[in-house]
């Protein structure tokens, strides 16, 4: 029947037909991935073309010619290791810091809850403005980190300012930003924990480093994968904490993907191969996704298996 | 009321009487200075308004977009006057020098007609013109009913005023007869010495008088005044590191960015002897003498340790020293200004300059009232009132450098000044080659003496890398 076949809106008069609605509920949803697809192939169809802004006239397609020029540019080849190193070193230290802490702030109490939201703080400050704090405590010649280097011996450290010493520098900042992200996440896990494996390792009187590895640390692996995946997707795409020190120097020390993206198209308009720094950005991310999800959800098909 | 006092104004607006006979008359009426400031505006208004129809435009509305900088703090200053003059209503957006131009390029490169007019460098218009972003502004410099009869463009350095017209050939000349008048200069900078007169008093030594003496200078300074360092130079991964002191220097030795040929192709230059010559010394120096993070320098850092005692000189914008002079800086008033020849061979100091001008958006919704707004922003009377009662440093108009006033303003507060700009001027003009991979060009060259300072790559060897990237970078472009 028509009442039934037909959903009524009183108000406005407006109809909905039932086999409309799986449709128009999920209009919204498919909105918002037309508005995320748009730029996304926008940005692919740049990058198959020789495209600068200030120069409109040479405009055209040049197919795969911006890609093929990265394997002769050892720029691009600096990049990859640059973004690559500077992904795996933040996300490692951040992991055994946050992991660490966790384990320090595991037992609730006034002071542990207290300590927890104080690391926080780091987190809450734009990692820009993180770095600029840096820079000025960085400074070699009124810097306070480098006043306490020269009480060590370290005399006329140059920070972010030497290639030797930059990428330590901005890790240091990346690690001090970041670390409580990946604390707060594990220290979660670790209190979500069930209690009974513990208790019964207590009673049996298992050494606590055979508990840490056999039984804390695998139950805490989906935690563990899930803070890393989001660190790894963040750090691999840094640029506000390098931009803010150094813009990418000394040198090309720190010529990350985002930064060399950025200075493409901001400095260069060079729309066309700014286009193609990202789209293999987005390709690593996407490949480093696949691999830690696929791996998370192999470890939730053997919890279940297990239960 | 006033009356007299008015009519004394009105005669210097027509030239019948000097400033300095203005001043003296108003004085003797008992015009206190800021009641005459007042007179002065309310009259060279009407002064303005006689001979053109300023309100042609009125009840529009201009949104401009703007660097934190004296001359826009300047302008700011100023703008009521052109709001009664005109009628135009105008709004504005200021944003620090760091994202500024990113900003611009993102308003321009999107078609967005929000901003009308805006601040920008010569350089910049080598991307901002052939990319059609930006009007040619003949179009309303040689129209007679769109431009008033006081304007006086040949009042303009030919130098500076040339060096903001382009034909938009890769290499072309600046300023040629073709050239497209990309943007109006509003004041510029020539890159020149300001030195601590107390640090060189106290170490006893003289004004260097070429590269190599620069270097010696620098060290001696740096090791007797103690707790300082000898030069401030810019240093950070971008263009901006290029363009003051180091290029100025390059330039007295003849060299160049880049070589066209006959057939128009580009390619770099950098890789002869003298170029290399000039590399070592200007490494030599700043590792010798230079901050110690030199590679994060900015124009900001390099102003802010000559205005707090913390270098004994820079080799930077004059303007820098200007402003270093004054305020609460802790070295105001014991700075002086020399020209400065990097070649011992050379007769003069060749300076390169940096022009901070003013362009219209192609995206304007209305061109014509924008052009009012330019031409009275780069007027002889904004000028003026810049120049001596703001800090509207180096002014671009000759009338200017010739006003009384403001020489003797310089001369008292910023002792050498005058004498520095003179010295200078002759050979003061851009020195890069305009074309549309100017900031690839400058950004690499920038990042390579990053890497000899630091010791990364012998100064031959980064050249001969620098020069193979840039030739490459010109090719892809199809401009090598």
């Amino acid at each position: 029947m028509a009442s039934t076949a037909t959903l009524r809106k009183p108000a406005s008069g407006f109809r909905i037909s039932r086999k409309m609605l799986p449709y128009v509920l999920s209009l919204p949803a498919l909105l918002v991935c037309i508005g995320i697809l748009i730029p996304f192939f926008t940005a692919v169809i740049y990058s198959f073309q020789r495209y600068r802004l200030s120069q409109p006239w040479a405009r055209q397609f040049n197919w795969g010619e911006n890609y093929l020029n990265f394997v002769t540019d050892p720029a691009f080849w600096n990049t990859l290791k640059v973004s690559l190193l500077y992904a795996g070193i933040t996300v490692t230290l951040e992991l055994l810091l946050g992991l660490g802490i966790a384990l320090l702030l595991q037992r609730r109490s006034t002071i542990n809850n207290f300590i927890s939201i104080m690391l926080l703080l780091p987190l809450m400050i734009a990692p820009a403005l993180a770095a600029l704090m840096w820079k000025l405590m960085t400074n070699p010649s009124f810097g306070i980190l480098s006043y306490l280097a020269s009480l060590v011996g370290l005399h006329d450290f140059r920070w972010a300012s030497s290639p030797d010493t930059a990428l330590l520098t901005v890790i240091l900042v990346d690690i001090w930003v970041y670390t409580p992200f990946i604390m707060i996440l594990l220290l979660a896990g670790l209190r979500s924990l069930p209690t009974q494996p513990f208790e019964a390792a207590a009673l049996d009187g298992v050494p606590r480093s055979f508990v840490f590895f056999r039984i804390t640390l695998p139950m805490l692996t989906p935690y563990i994968l899930t803070a890393t995946l989001f660190r790894l997707l963040d750090s691999i795409q840094q640029f506000d904490i390098i931009y803010a020190m150094t813009q990418g120097g000394p040198g090309n020390t720190l010529t990350v993907f985002q930064v060399e993206a950025y200075l493409n198209f901001f400095q260069s308009t060079n729309v066309g191969r700014s286009a193609a720094l990202l789209i293999i950005l987005w390709a690593i991310t996407y490949t480093l996704s696949n691999v830690f999800i696929k791996n998370w959800l192999r470890l939730r098909e053997r919890a279940r298996g297990e239960a | 009321m006033y009356e007299k006092e008015k009519d004394l104004i009105s005669a210097f607006l027509r030239g019948e009487v000097d400033r300095r006979g203005m001043l003296k008359g108003l004085g003797a009426a008992g015009i206190a200075a800021g009641s005459a400031g007042t007179l002065f505006n309310m009259m060279s208004t009407q002064a303005l308004a006689a001979d053109f129809d300023w309100k042609a435009h009125s009840g529009k509305s201009l949104k401009l977009l703007l660097n934190k900088h004296p001359y826009a703090d300047a302008m700011i200053a100023n703008l009521q006057a052109f709001k009664d003059l005109t009628g135009i209503e105008v709004t504005y957006d200021v944003f620090p020098e760091d994202v500024y131009f990113d900003k611009v390029t993102a308003a321009l490169s999107s078609g967005s007609t929000e901003y009308d007019a805006f601040m920008t460098g010569a350089y910049m218009t080598w991307t901002y013109g052939p990319a059609g972003w930006i009007a040619d502004l003949n179009e309303w410099i040689k129209d007679p009913a769109k431009t008033n009869p006081n304007y006086n463009w040949d009042d303009f350095l030919a130098g500076v005023k040339n060096s903001c017209a382009w034909n938009g050939q890769p290499g072309g000349a600046l300023g040629s007869e073709d050239a497209k008048q990309w943007c109006i200069p509003w004041a510029f900078e020539q890159n020149n010495i300001t030195y601590n007169r107390e640090m060189f008093d106290k170490a006893g030594v003289e004004l260097p008088k070429n590269l190599d003496d620069m270097i010696a200078v620098a060290a001696k300074l740096q090791k007797d005044i103690g707790g300082i360092y000898g030069i401030g130079v810019r240093g950070s991964r971008s263009w901006a590191t290029i363009h003051p002191g180091f290029l100025s220097g390059y330039a007295n030795f003849n060299q160049k960015d880049l070589n066209v040929s006959a057939d128009g192709k580009l390619s770099a230059a950098m890789g002869t002897a003298e170029s290399k010559a000039y590399h070592a010394k200007f490494v030599q120096m700043i590792q010798e003498s230079g901050p110690k993070d030199w590679s994060t320098y900015t124009w900001y850092q390099v102003g802010a340790d000559l205005g707090a005692g913390a270098s004994a000189m820079i080799f930077d914008a004059d303007c820098l020293g200007y402003f270093m002079n004054g305020g609460d800086n802790k070295m105001a008033g014991k700075l002086g200004y020399a020209a400065f020849a990097a070649n011992p061979e050379a007769t003069a100091s060749t300076p390169n300059i940096w022009i901070w001008s003013l362009a219209m958006s192609n995206f304007s919704k209305d061109k014509d009232a924008t052009w009012y707004f330019l031409q009275w922003a780069s007027g002889p009377e904004h000028a003026l009132f810049g120049a001596t009662k703001m800090d509207f440093v180096d002014p671009v108009r000759q009338s200017i450098w010739k006003d009384e006033m403001f020489r003797e303003k310089l001369n008292g507060k910023y002792p050498g000044y005058v004498e520095m700009f003179d010295a200078s001027a002759a050979g003061a003009s851009i020195k890069f080659t305009p074309q549309p991979l100017f900031f690839d060009v400058t950004t690499e060259w920038a990042a390579t003496l990053q890497k000899m300072v630091a010791k990364q790559v012998p100064v031959d060897e980064g050249l001969d890398q620098l020069v193979e990237s840039i030739n490459r970078q010109l090719k892809e472009a199809g401009l090598g």
